[in-house]
């Protein structure tokens, strides 16, 4: 269905191309997965199919790419639209029109597809994808899952035989990523669509994959096999293949968690008289950070409803819940962006209230990562952005480029702020926070678009301000990073706090929130792969 | 195995994966065939109305009559917009005419004005002015007639704008773009697309000025707004090139093959049809050319309509249930038509009604007739379909989170709501949609239903 015939990608001005050698098939009709770390190609690889690239974006393809028996060097992206569906990252960019059941019949507009098959195909959609009582909603009302779907609906109305969708997970919480995965199970089961799809989690989607796609380095050719071929060779790699391969598992790797939990029986006998590592509490100390029955109103939506949290020095504590279930706002909050309807907070060791200090002080009391960390970096190089911060926060000059270095060691002074990877600018943003020294740390989503191996230093470096004795509340869907590197969880729905405790007690006793690790070892309070190496290393 | 009725023969298997979807044979579609919602009145007819009522009060200085035009253009949006984000732009266009109106009396007050007024309330200070800027007057006397005649003026702009608020908050611009010729389409999303740039852009200052109050910054001020001019400009940028590839990839601007011959004569209708347009307003409107200048506008325009058919062939476009034009349509339209027409036809019978003078000063009086014939505006409150009842909340919480934080600009609307229940068509929940707690708490019946519901639905929701 997909063929690239000896591809390459070069864009003006890069000095090295970013896709070269790439010689592959998709055959009708599989669900493909398309994995690497962050930069190596997988967006041009994916542009290259909808003729994006390089008809919109510019640069020199050589070789051949072919959907559907058609050329994309002679069709351009709208002679392609009738059998090639695209999803971007942002959903939010993807829309043309402002209601759902427009938005879903748009692509067919442009096709010219008749007035009566229109409205077949849009109440067919509609069903498929559980959006009928969300039909006449302007689409800015609607929440991130409801979005996705919606965008998902909006290219599979022209009933387009490849669907190619750019992490289309990476946005939403479990409930609702478990969702778009099961429509495109469907999809493929169902009908037969051929569907290629770039993701990061790959914890969340490498057991539907029929084939797999690893770009392992940037130029690099790419391989492909089977996902429980490829995984155990593959830098990315979900939990559940790397406790198999700690526990040496023979192949076929496991995908599953069901496949995982039939192995994982003399694993088990052989943790059962180990016990993880006690996590160290958090010293004692006044809190940092504390919320009493707080409620906040966006107009008439109440977003938080009587919430209380504390937050002492030294604590890593994770919020989870839905999307749209106040995660954001108490994070908002606690920086002084919302003004309570009711209750109270009060940050940092002079326990100040946020939305009546002055920026300039709360700083250094309490800082925020926004969800777009590019929100905070104004400037054109990365030593202008260090050099502002500096003076923001009172500091003396070099601070914040000495962070940088730390977390960033190859970034260069020179550098744009908007050319730098999703994890090189939240990296920035981070270090131009922390040159204030805040005691109190909030990250809003941290690891969108972050790919293991960026995730892995991120937690590196929260675990090293936390032993600074630095407080750190994330906002976060990714239940993995949750497992490493919180000390206690929030679980949040409809702005009430619904559960909060230790870690291991709050995942394991909720199936949606607990990590692949605490699934396949259940029921043994083990989370994370490192939990258990380090036990293993230890034991005889 | 999940088997579900979707009316699809392929597609009635789901995979043992696939969650069941609630909501998915929820019957809350309107059968085929019934116009859709409360949307469904055809986008011109309200701008028919909304203009005609915008003539109206163009005929008019009389401010009992155009507040007259102001409440009936209110009410019909009150009881008719739906729940839709521009549906609240006509609080916008309000605000808009109040400030027109104050502009229009600061100028009164400070620049003088043509009226001569005996009643002079107070008198400022006139800063002399060289003698070349003669006529021109800074300050100086203000005479009561004078603040008057200005009120007078300010409040017929004013209600103009407020027509055209009524006219966008009862149909987007984006679906009077539905009914344009194919061959005008493009150019229509063009325009309907970089229009909706400035909510776009609003939203963006407000995130970023946010994120200065996080680098430490103070975040009011003009300074502040400055400062993050570039990048608001820079995300703008970003946004609209990701808009342009999404709207490529999925299909628009195919056009079809059409024949040479059929291309070439597009081209010398349309241009020809202009050229002559053209020539027939100057023939119109020059003093000699009146004979020609009739016949050959019409010949015009005849040719360039008939080139902008001709090149809607090489659209390839077809349009997702259009807005029908029924007889709800041609009423309102009426509607506006005959404010308009009988407003014109008072101007001539009863001038000093629709005119009260200002030069004596007199009060002025409520004309039977031209009143009666502003409050035929109010037929689309009847004629209309109402609007979609609230949003639904949806049949599963825990499947459907409502969107707390995604859009604070969006909370629900209840007070058009209240105000307008629908007696004849109550909202039906599915007994299976309705969860244990809300079947227990029978709200009252008809109109109420829905506001019942929408508001318990916060309280309860996160008991699930």
């Amino acid at each position: 269905m997909i063929r690239f015939e000896q591809v390459s990608v070069h864009y003006d001005g890069a000095a090295r191309p970013a896709l070269a050698g790439v010689d592959l098939t998709v055959p009708e009709g599989e669900l493909c997965l398309l994995v690497g770390p962050s930069g190596v190609g997988k967006s041009t690889l994916l542009g290259a199919v909808s003729g994006l690239v390089p008809h919109f974006t510019g640069g020199t393809l050589r070789g051949r790419v072919t959907v559907a028996g058609r050329d994309t060097r002679t069709h351009k992206p709208r002679e392609l639209a009738d059998v090639v569906g695209t999803v971007g990252q942002d959903p939010l960019a993807h829309f043309v029109t402002d209601t759902v059941e427009d938005e879903l019949a748009y692509g067919m507009e442009s096709l010219g597809v008749a007035p009566d098959t229109m409205r077949r195909r849009v109440e067919e959609t509609l069903d498929l994808l559980g959006l009928a009582e969300l039909r006449g909603r302007p689409i800015a009302t609607l929440s991130g899952g409801q979005r996705q779907r919606v965008a998902i609906g909006s290219v599979l109305t022209t009933h387009p035989r490849v669907l190619v969708l750019d992490e289309p997970t990476s946005a939403l919480d479990p409930a609702a990523a478990e969702e778009v995965l099961a429509v495109l199970q469907r999809l493929v089961h169902d009908l037969g669509t051929t569907v290629l799809m770039a993701e990061h989690r790959l914890e969340r989607v490498a057991q539907y994959a029929d084939q797999m796609i690893l770009l392992p380095s940037p130029g690099a050719a790419p391989l492909t096999g089977a996902p429980a071929e490829l995984l155990p060779v593959s830098p990315v790699r979900p939990p559940v293949v790397a406790l198999g391969a700690l526990a040496g598992w023979p192949p076929p790797v496991p995908l599953s968690i069901r496949d995982a939990r039939r192995k994982a029986g003399p694993l088990r006998e052989r943790l059962a008289p180990l016990a993880p590592r006690a996590v160290a509490g958090p010293p004692p100390g006044g809190p940092v950070g504390e919320v009493t029955r707080l409620s906040v109103r966006h107009g008439r939506v109440a977003a938080l409803r009587g919430v209380d949290l504390t937050v002492r020095p030294g604590e890593t504590v994770a919020l989870m819940g839905r999307n749209g279930a106040g995660k954001s706002t108490l994070l908002a909050s606690l920086v002084g962006l919302h003004e309570p309807a009711s209750g109270s907070v009060r940050v940092g060791p002079d326990r100040v209230v946020p939305h009546r200090t002055r920026p300039a002080e709360l700083l250094r009391q309490v800082g925020l990562v926004p969800q777009e960390p590019r929100d905070l970096l104004y400037a054109d190089t990365v030593a202008a952005e260090c050099a502002a911060a500096d003076r923001d926060a009172g500091a003396a000059p070099g601070t914040c480029r000495e962070l940088v270095g730390r977390l960033l060691p190859e970034v260069a002074d020179t550098a744009h702020p908007r050319d730098l990877s999703e994890g090189q600018r939240l990296a920035l943003a981070l270090s131009v926070i922390l040159t204030a020294r805040p005691p109190l740390l909030l990250l809003d989503e941290p690891t969108r678009g972050l790919d293991y191996a960026a995730k892995a230093r991120l937690v590196e470096v929260v675990r090293g301000l936390a032993a600074d004795g630095h407080a750190t509340v994330l906002a976060t869907h990714d239940v993995e990073l949750a497992a490493e590197l919180a000390h206690r969880v929030v679980i949040l729905a409809e702005g009430e706090v619904v559960a909060d405790g230790p870690t291991a007690e709050v995942v394991v006793s909720s199936p949606a929130f607990a990590p692949q690790v605490a699934k396949v070892l259940a029921p043994l309070p083990w989370l994370t792969v490192p939990q258990v190496r380090e036990a293993l290393e230890g034991a005889p | 195995m999940n088997v579900r009725k979707t009316g699809m023969p392929p597609r009635t298997t789901a995979p043992a994966t696939a969650p069941r979807r609630p909501g998915a044979g929820f019957p809350v579609r309107p059968p085929a065939g019934t116009p859709r919602g409360g949307s469904a009145l055809h986008a011109g007819a309200w701008w028919l109305w909304a203009l005609g009522l915008a003539t109206a009060a163009s005929r008019t200085t009389n401010p009992l009559l155009l507040g007259l035009l102001i409440a009936v253009a209110g009410y019909v949006v009150a009881v008719r917009r739906t729940d839709a984000p521009w549906a609240r732009s006509y609080i916008a266009f309000l605000k808009l005419g109040l400030v027109v109106l104050a502009i229009r009396l600061f100028f009164a007050v400070f620049f003088g004005s043509p009226i001569p007024g005996t009643r002079v309330l107070f008198t400022l200070p006139e800063v002399p002015l060289p003698h070349w800027a003669q006529g021109v007057r800074v300050g100086g006397r203000v005479s009561a007639e004078g603040l008057v005649f200005a009120l007078y003026d300010g409040l017929r702009l004013a209600t103009l704008l407020i027509c055209v608020g009524a006219a966008n908050a009862l149909a987007s611009p984006a679906r009077l773009l539905k009914s344009l010729p194919g061959a005008l389409y493009e150019a229509g999303v063009a325009v309907v697309v970089a229009m909706t740039f400035a909510p776009h852009l609003v939203a963006d200052v407000t995130r970023l000025r946010s994120a200065r109050r996080l680098r430490g910054r103070p975040d009011r001020g003009v300074k502040a707004l400055l400062q993050v001019g570039l990048p608001v400009l820079e995300g703008a940028l970003e946004r609209s090139v990701a808009l342009a590839a999404a709207m490529d990839a999925r299909g628009y601007g195919r056009t079809a093959q059409v024949p040479p011959a059929v291309a070439r004569t597009t081209t010398a209708l349309t241009l020809g049809g202009l050229l002559g347009v053209c020539c027939g307003t100057y023939g119109l409107l020059a003093a000699e050319g009146a004979g020609y200048g009739l016949p050959v506008l019409l010949g015009g325009l005849a040719a360039a309509l008939g080139g902008l058919w001709l090149g809607g062939r090489r659209s390839v476009r077809s349009r997702y249930r259009p807005d029908r034009w029924g007889v709800r349509a041609w009423l309102v339209a009426g509607s506006g038509a005959a404010v308009a027409a009988l407003m014109i036809r008072a101007a001539s019978y009863a001038p000093e009604a629709l005119q009260p003078s200002v030069v004596p000063l007199t009060t002025p009086t409520l004309p039977l007739w031209p009143a009666a014939a502003v409050l035929l505006g109010l037929l689309p409150a009847l004629a209309a379909p109402a609007p979609d009842p609230a949003p639904t909340p949806s049949p599963d919480p825990s499947r459907e989170p409502r969107p707390v934080n995604e859009a604070p600009a969006a909370p629900a609307r209840g007070r058009a709501r209240r105000r307008d229940p629908r007696p004849d068509t109550p909202p039906a929940p599915h007994p299976a949609d309705v969860p244990d707690h809300h079947r227990t708490a029978q709200p009252p019946p008809g109109g109420e239903r829905a506001d019942a519901r929408a508001e318990a639905e916060p309280e309860e929701g996160s008991t699930q």
